[in-house]
């Protein structure tokens, strides 16, 4: 008979070899396999030779011999007689800095920005756009360009320095502001203010748990700023006010004393700022606008005050279309504050790069440069997937 | 009893009345849109304070006060700056320089009687692209093969020139917005393909091939571009035999194509996802092979619907040009830089004058690729309403 057998376990049906779909599969991969090592095997091959002529030794040795450069910001002690691995570690901080300082200004502009865009009202609805519209369409280099030499370069000489609130100057040269000095007793304050955050969290479970036993509310947003700020306060005063303020004073040529902001992280930090803010500013829009009305109206339904059902309904729910985009661009914000090195500022980009120059361990150093701002992208995506996995969705 | 009947039918239609003072004209805007509440009032005239003290001033430094002509900084400074014309304490915008450095922006040193190369090449990518935009001109295949095909070939033998007559002109002469744009360009054409073959590999079912892809493509993406092109200027060298020379345009042609294919991958992933299932088992039921299958099935459908993510994609990449600056390219960001520290027209006005020349430039390709996005998503969202 002719006719084919179809019963359930019968033997699968012989192909050829090369038409079977696992075979085929493997051959691909041993094939992609094979030629990814011997593309690397051949650019290990040219880099050793290469290396060899240029007479460059590899490996990490370098980082523990003297670095002889000197680095205009830094955070922790560092001279030219430094190591380039106490270098690097400048850089990673500086890096750290302003991507920090950047992140948390660009969010408050941008929330507001955002929110300003979906007004009732024309006109700033009208410059909340134009705002928009204007930095997201210029390239990022261009913003600190344009805070470096338009902005800060053309603010007064030291001598016509402006003078702000709290004995604070704004000149060409940067940002002077009283630096506080800490005397003995200093550290009560601190350890207050970590009394204070437990003591908070304290409070506000045992205020839910009170409110969802017997429905009554505690006040706990008032409690927690009185905790929060009232005990490192106390702590100040308890410990004999140990703490002075050193102003900068002018000098004919300088100003002295206090601390400084220099124009270069000045720039770099409001470009930053600036410029994120505009893509936070539509995230933020996309996210409120992603809250359907009947949300809002089904909450005043059940009697929510307008503040009410923004806080409890509108704002969790909007977080939780915003948080993934807004991680990202988190990510992109501290990976562009490597432009610094356009302008001068001493990041991770920058003294790798004089690194480079100075000893030639190219490979080393870009390995560096991954490794580090790999573990600054995990650990933020890992913070803010933790935060969104908080506010995600429950469902039952 | 008078007996009333309360019917009553009307006969005429009363005639259509204006709406009520209250609800038109300026008076009804004002109020709706401007002193809705007492904060929005506030909140209004707060604005309105900030707008008209600084709008005034950024108008008259902009066009009012600004110095149209001139040969040299002179004409940009005041007497104090070493200039001549300009009054004590004068603060306007230098177009002047702007003027005067026009050419340069726009070719950096390409030589002078070889720029109707580039201008050929200009006209050239103007009238492929045009009809590729607009949807209703017929022929797309053949338009984009011939744009991101032909085009590149007869564009790299124009402007490289040393075949067929044309004089050689070295890439370290190339400067200004040619560079930004023959960036972009070539980063968008190579992204493409490599970003779909990416994109295949990590969905793909083969851990191998998977693997690969997911390494590269988070690699890429989780380090800054300066980063990467330091690596194609400095490694690249590096990983090649002895004696190759490379020219310094390709290393940042290459590192930048590579960074464009990371990000490129992860926007056509996110159309493939969107894609059921049910085409790819339907491709496969018909039996179409794997790549019979991505090519004719699924491929058109996941790229139609992220056509909008691919030109928000080009955008950030047509700014991120910029950066090449740093690894010493002139792009018109960079020449505009290196032209501050000209000393025939160094003064005060010329940085901010030229930062805002260049940011106008790039304000108008960028925003104008973003309108054209939004106006393809609106036609393809038409598409799946029923």
């Amino acid at each position: 008979m002719a006719t084919q057998d179809l019963r359930m376990g019968a033997a699968a049906p012989r192909v050829a070899l090369l038409y079977n779909p696992r075979f085929r599969s493997i051959i691909t991969q041993v094939v992609v396999a094979l030629a990814l090592i011997a593309l690397i095997a051949w650019f290990v091959d040219n880099t050793i030779t290469n290396l060899r002529r240029a007479n460059i030794a590899s490996g990490f040795g370098f980082l523990y011999s003297r670095a002889g450069f000197d680095i205009s910001f830094s955070l922790i002690p560092y001279t030219n007689d430094s190591t380039y691995l106490r270098a690097i570690a400048v850089g990673t901080l500086n890096t750290i800095l302003v991507a920090v300082m950047g992140i948390v200004t660009a969010t408050i502009i941008g929330f507001i920005v955002g929110v300003g865009r979906l007004s009732r009202n024309w006109l700033i609805r009208a410059i909340s756009t134009v705002y928009v519209e204007t930095f997201r369409n210029i390239p990022p280099l261009l913003v600190i360009f344009f805070w470096y030499f338009g902005v800060i370069s053309a603010l007064p000489t030291v001598r016509d320095s402006i003078a702000l609130p709290f004995g604070s100057f704004l000149n060409s040269r940067g940002f002077f502001f009283p630096k506080v000095i800490w005397g003995e007793g200093a550290w009560l304050i601190p350890v207050a203010f970590i009394v204070a955050i437990a003591l908070v969290l304290f409070v506000r479970s045992r205020a839910k748990a009170r409110q969802e036993a017997t429905g009554q509310r505690f006040p706990v947003v008032w409690t927690s700023i009185a905790l929060l700020i009232g005990l490192p306060l106390l702590a100040f005063f308890v410990s004999g006010m140990p703490a002075t303020l050193d102003f900068p004073k002018k000098s004919v040529f300088n100003l002295t004393g206090g601390m400084t902001l220099a124009p270069e992280l000045l720039s770099l930090y409001l470009a930053l700022s600036f410029y994120t803010a505009s893509f936070i500013a539509e995230i933020v829009r996309a996210g409120i606008r992603g809250v359907s009305k009947g949300q809002t109206e089904a909450a005043y339904a059940l009697g929510l005050r307008p503040r009410s059902a923004l806080n409890l309904v509108v704002v969790p729910q909007a977080m939780r279309i915003a948080i993934p985009p807004l991680a990202s661009q988190y990510l992109n914000l501290t990976k562009n504050s490597s432009l610094a090195i356009a302008i001068g500022f001493p990041d991770l980009v920058a003294i790798g790069g004089t690194t480079l120059n100075q000893t030639g361990q190219s490979v080393e150093v870009v390995v560096l440069w991954l490794v580090i701002y790999l573990a600054i992208s995990l650990v933020t995506s890992a913070f803010m997937n933790w935060f969104n996995a908080r506010v995600a969705l429950v469902e039952r | 009893m008078q007996e009333h009947d309360l019917s009553y039918v009307r006969v005429e239609m009363v005639n259509a009345q204006a709406a009520p003072a209250s609800e038109r004209g300026a008076g009804h805007w004002l109020r709706t849109n401007l002193f809705a509440t007492p904060l929005d009032s506030v909140l209004t005239l707060i604005a309105l304070l900030i707008v008209s003290y600084y709008l005034p001033s950024v108008i008259n430094w902009m066009l009012i006060n600004a110095q149209w002509t001139g040969t040299d900084r002179t004409f940009c400074a005041t007497t104090a700056q070493g200039g001549g014309i300009q009054p004590e304490g004068w603060s306007g915008a230098c177009w002047a320089f702007v003027g005067a450095k026009f050419q340069q922006f726009m070719f950096g040193r390409y030589p002078v009687d070889e720029r109707w190369r580039v201008y050929l090449v200009a006209v050239l990518f103007v009238a492929l692209l045009t009809p590729l935009l607009i949807p209703r001109v017929p022929k797309k295949t053949l338009n984009a093969i011939l744009f991101f095909v032909a085009f590149p070939i007869v564009a790299y033998f124009l402007l490289l020139g040393g075949h067929f007559g044309l004089r050689y002109v070295e890439t370290a002469l190339w400067g200004g917005l040619m560079v930004t744009l023959v960036l972009s360009f070539v980063g968008m054409v190579v992204s493409l393909p490599l970003g779909v073959i990416l994109a295949l590999g990590r969905r793909s079912k083969m851990p191998v091939v998977k693997l690969l892809s997911v390494i590269f493509i988070e690699t890429i993406r989780g380090v800054p571009l300066i980063t990467v092109l330091f690596m194609a200027s400095v490694m690249l060298p590096l990983f090649l035999p002895p004696g190759t020379s490379f020219d310094k345009f390709l290393r940042a042609l290459v590192g930048f194509s590579l960074f464009a294919s990371a990000y490129m991958a992860e926007v056509i992933r996110g159309g493939l996802q969107a894609i059921p299932k049910g085409q790819g088992e339907g491709a496969d039921s018909l039996g179409l092979s794997y790549w019979q299958k991505m090519g004719l099935i699924v491929m058109p459908q996941a790229l139609k619907l992220v056509i909008p993510g691919i030109v928000n994609t080009f955008i950030g990449l047509f700014k991120d040009t910029s950066l090449v600056y740093i690894i010493g390219m002139f792009d018109l960001l960079g020449i505009v830089r290196q032209n501050f520290s000209d000393a025939s027209w160094a003064s005060p006005q010329t940085p901010m004058t030229g930062l805002i020349f260049a940011g106008l430039v790039f304000w108008v390709f960028c925003f104008g690729m973003s309108r054209y996005s939004m106006f393809m998503e609106r036609r393809l969202d038409t598409g799946y309403r029923r």
